[in-house]
């Protein structure tokens, strides 16, 4: 297993056993149940499909209900794909706990971002802004955004004010500083994005050779 | 529920003894385990409180002292397992809740006024 949902439940410090304090992040790991096995016969690729939080079966609709049903599963509120081995003898219906990260060293987790709302350069781009002082008329603004005749157009993809924030973002190698299967939880190091109470994807890091893995 | 958990585990981290009660302008000696190699030793650390921060997580509390012309500040936890003890060997009479002031003095001007 590869990795799992989860939720943000907020952040906090504990102390190492240098007596150092460490920020870290508490996260909710699962437990997570199968709900479909995809296989490479069937489905052209190797994967689970992850179930978590409940939901209640009146708020399900039948399609959805009906795929639950075959899992012999209750209707769960989230759903994700996580990669596994061919090998890997996982079915629908079994139960994965935050157990499958016990000596792993690091992990990605990804989230949703805070949404901002409508915001200029400054903030949603990083834009330096303008003069505050000494006259200055574009204190916030993004200044000059092309050039003339030619190409008399703005370039694709240039950076203006928009909506920021509320994007999926993978924050990669965060060190993980205990893991607790018999209360779900898991504490990296570190922030997560999101809310507290968002939901989370956690899977073993990609870039960091963890040793049991 | 999800602040319950945080709690809980803010729990597992607090002492079971709180530390002896200072107040800014005590002079107290602090006991710190210290890891050298693979043996453990208690070093005392004492100075004079110069603030004292509250806060989430326990807060936590700095200590001054002068050795040998150097001025050391050091900042504790209230909750860092690390300080075992932490003595109180006189008390002053300070107006301020911090100390930052003697940062700027030496020698006489230094002192505080004592307290019975």
């Amino acid at each position: 297993m590869e990795g799992l949902l989860g939720r943000k439940m907020g952040m906090t410090r504990i102390f190492t056993e240098k007596g150092e304090q460490l920020p870290v992040t508490v996260l909710e790991a699962g437990p997570c149940v199968v709900v479909q096995r995809k296989r490479r016969e069937t489905d052209g690729y190797e994967a689970v499909q992850l179930g978590f939080a409940e939901r209640k079966a009146s708020r399900t609709n039948r399609p959805l209900g009906g795929h639950y049903k075959k899992a012999g599963v209750t209707p769960k509120g989230v759903l994700r794909e996580f990669p596994v081995e061919a090998g890997e003898a996982v079915q629908a219906g079994d139960t994965v706990t935050a157990a499958i990260f016990e000596g792993i060293s690091h992990v990605d987790v990804q989230a949703v971002t805070k949404g901002k709302g409508f915001q200029g350069v400054v903030k949603r781009h990083g834009f330096a802004g303008g003069p505050i002082t000494h006259g200055g008329h574009s204190k916030r603004r993004p200044g000059s955004i092309g050039c003339r005749t030619w190409p008399a157009r703005v370039h694709k993809n240039k950076r203006m004010p928009g909506h920021a924030g509320h994007v999926r973002v993978t924050q990669q190698n965060l060190q993980v500083v205990a893991v607790r299967p018999a209360e779900n939880l898991l504490l990296v190091k570190g922030a997560v994005p999101g809310p507290v109470g968002g939901v989370v994807a956690i899977r073993k890091a990609l870039k960091k050779a963890n040793k049991s893995s | 529920m999800i602040q319950k958990i945080i709690s809980q585990i803010d729990r597992e981290q607090t002492r079971k003894e709180p530390l002896a009660p200072i107040a800014v302008g005590d002079t107290v000696k602090v006991h710190v385990t210290i890891r050298e190699g693979d043996k453990e030793r208690v070093q005392p650390f004492s100075g004079t409180v110069i603030a004292i921060r509250r806060g989430v997580g326990g807060g936590s509390f700095v200590v001054r002292r002068v050795s040998h012309g150097v001025a050391v500040e050091k900042i504790f936890p209230f909750q860092c397992p690390h300080v075992t003890k932490v003595e109180v060997e006189s008390k002053a009479r300070v107006r301020r809740a911090k100390l930052y002031f003697l940062r700027g003095r030496s020698g006489k001007q230094a002192r505080l006024s004592r307290k019975e």
